[in-house]
């Protein structure tokens, strides 16, 4: 099990409202779930993942919530290749400089 | 004792945090109902365009270059009639830092947070705004806090707010992430109220007056450049910032045969508050989703009276669909050697379809372009969409569904002008604000205001009015 130690890079996660505490007018499907929180700070104190963690922020602020992750990696990329993408930029190309081979 | 932070507490505290927060007396522009004197608050309470332009000069944001797209305009006039087929220009506001004119926005609101002595600045973005603000505020000094609509409840992100996170947090910036729903609200107030920060709103004075000079600057470089005006100016529609601040800084420039046109990406059926439509939109900004209703009643914003009011500056909006600004997007890289957007290029797929409405002689301004990258360029935002069972087609773009499919024109000349009449958006306004201050009987200066602020006529209001059986003392 992951620990994380005083002073560690983390990610913790709360729920705001519970899904009876939700605003009125909202869509069902949004309705049946809480609306939960992320935020990430400097550990301070050691907590495992899933335990409670009080975290710094880096403008200061202090807050409380379950460890989530230790060094949260960004995982956004650049996907799967998308051969749709090819296939337009070679109709793109033909349109405009076509025949000239 | 400490406050009461519960939902109802806190949202009813609502009108004294943002007074603390943005430091505007509204009070100061009310009538006391529907009508309010915009134009004061916008002199009062913003910047003149010199005190901007300096402000902005001061942290190397503004004065892009305007690029001519020679062949996206070769290829307009293939589809074109004889005769037909208008220049086509960019201003590359991805040039400015943080990669887009919201840099424009965030400067002045920055600016104006460390004249007034706050120590931090907040904004409520999931979009290129909050980079913005924090690429800003790390320039200023200040501390920067970006709250985000980031995940669905099972915490897939869409891969272009991911991308968000990161550059703001690359900037030195605090981001607290939320998964969908608009109490975002409650937890933006909270974090207010805890830190004394200023609220960067998107929809304030100062934000909007920011975006003037990129009107303003356009029409003087067009000038420099080609000796007139531009024939039309495409701006991309969402909050109507973009819209606003840009048609009031064309109208500084005296510039007044200039037609503005809006643009968003056709979202229709999809609910933006919805868990599970929150991820099957391939665009989190420049769509109906925010278009229409930030059209038809801007004072839905977080601040009390939005600086933002799009229905009053716009002579055209067209909607284009999500696979041809894909198309559109490839274009620009592999016709032109320029890689920006997708969203900023949704005002580019207008100008290419409106191009070819217009005389060869004609041009055609799209007056903003963003930054791409990991997250947020066409490969993971449509490979996203294929994960979440969207399917990809070619074919005609009409046919697509949001939320559905995203489909490919299968030719350029697939992708066409659809005008959303505007006199719906204004009929539809005029019936939010009798609805919004429940009114039956209504004054002159408030008929005068609707009547501006829906940029529509005495006539018109009148038969909506009567419609609705209000009278006019």
């Amino acid at each position: 099990m992951e620990v994380a130690k005083k002073g560690d890079w983390v990610q913790i996660h709360q729920i705001v409202l519970k899904p009876e505490e939700r605003a009125e007018h909202l869509p069902e499907d949004t309705k049946r779930v809480p609306l939960e929180l992320w935020v990430k700070g400097f550990a301070q104190n050691e907590a495992k993942i899933g335990e409670e963690i009080q975290i710094e922020t880096v403008t200061g602020r202090k807050m409380v919530g379950e460890l989530f992750a230790i060094n949260p990696k960004y995982i956004h990329d650049f996907g799967d290749y998308v051969p749709e993408l090819t296939k337009i930029d070679m109709q793109l190309k033909n349109e405009l400089f076509g025949g000239e081979k | 004792m400490a406050k009461d932070i519960s939902y109802e507490a806190v949202m009813s505290r609502k009108n004294e945090i943002m007074k603390n927060a943005i430091g505007i007396d509204y009070e100061l522009f009310e009538s006391g109902g529907i009508a309010f004197d915009y134009e004061r608050m916008m002199r009062e309470a913003g910047y003149s365009l010199d005190e901007i332009q300096e402000i902005q000069g001061s942290t190397g944001v503004g004065n892009t270059p305007i690029l001519e797209m020679r062949n996206l305009t070769a290829l307009a006039r293939k589809y074109a009639p004889k005769g037909k087929g208008a220049r086509i220009f960019i201003k590359d506001e991805a040039a400015n830092p943080s990669g887009s004119f919201k840099a424009r926005r965030a400067a002045n609101a920055v600016y104006h947070a460390k004249r007034m002595g706050y120590k931090g600045v907040i904004a409520a973005t999931s979009g290129n705004y909050g980079a913005a603000v924090a690429s800003q505020a790390a320039m200023a000094g200040l501390k920067c806090i970006v709250v985000q609509e980031c995940y669905d409840s099972k915490m897939v992100g869409q891969p272009e707010i991911l991308e968000k996170q990161r550059v703001c947090e690359a900037y030195g910036a605090e981001v607290v992430q939320l998964s969908v729903g608009p109490e975002l609200f409650y937890t933006f107030l909270l974090l207010l109220e805890e830190t004394g920060y200023f609220n960067a709103s998107l929809y304030t004075p100062f934000g909007i007056a920011g975006v003037e000079t990129l009107g303003y600057e356009l029409v003087m470089q067009f000038r420099e450049r080609l000796g007139k005006d531009p024939d039309k100016v495409l701006i991309t529609h969402a909050g109507g910032g973009n819209v606003t601040g840009t048609a009031r800084g064309i109208i500084k420039s005296g510039a007044e045969n200039v037609e503005v046109v809006g643009a968003s990406v056709d979202l229709s059926g999809l609910h933006m508050a919805s868990d599970y439509d929150f991820n099957r939109k391939s665009f989190t900004t420049g769509h109906t989703g925010f278009g229409i209703p930030f059209a038809t009643w801007p004072d839905r914003a977080d601040v009390p009276r939005n600086a933002a009011r799009p229905l009053r500056y716009l002579d055209r909006y067209i909607f284009v669909k999500q696979g041809e600004v894909f198309y559109i997007t490839e274009a620009l890289s592999v016709l032109e050697g320029i890689e920006r957007g997708p969203a900023g290029n949704t005002s580019l797929t207008a100008a290419f379809a409106l191009s070819q409405e217009m005389d060869e002689n004609q041009t055609i301004i799209v007056q903003e372009t963003e930054y791409t990258g990991a997250g947020k360029h066409p490969m993971p935002q449509i490979s996203f969409a294929k994960q979440n069972g969207i399917e990809i087609l070619f074919g005609d773009s009409e046919d697509e569904v949001p939320g559905k499919n995203i489909i490919f024109p299968d030719s350029p000349g697939r992708i066409k002008v659809r005008d959303f009449d505007l006199d719906k958006a204004r009929a539809s306004y005029v019936r939010n604000a009798i609805k919004n201050y429940d009114k039956k009987e209504i004054n002159k200066g408030d008929f005068d205001f609707i009547v501006k602020d829906a940029k529509s006529n005495d006539d018109f209001v009148s038969g909506i009015l009567n419609e609705l059986e209000v009278t006019v003392k």
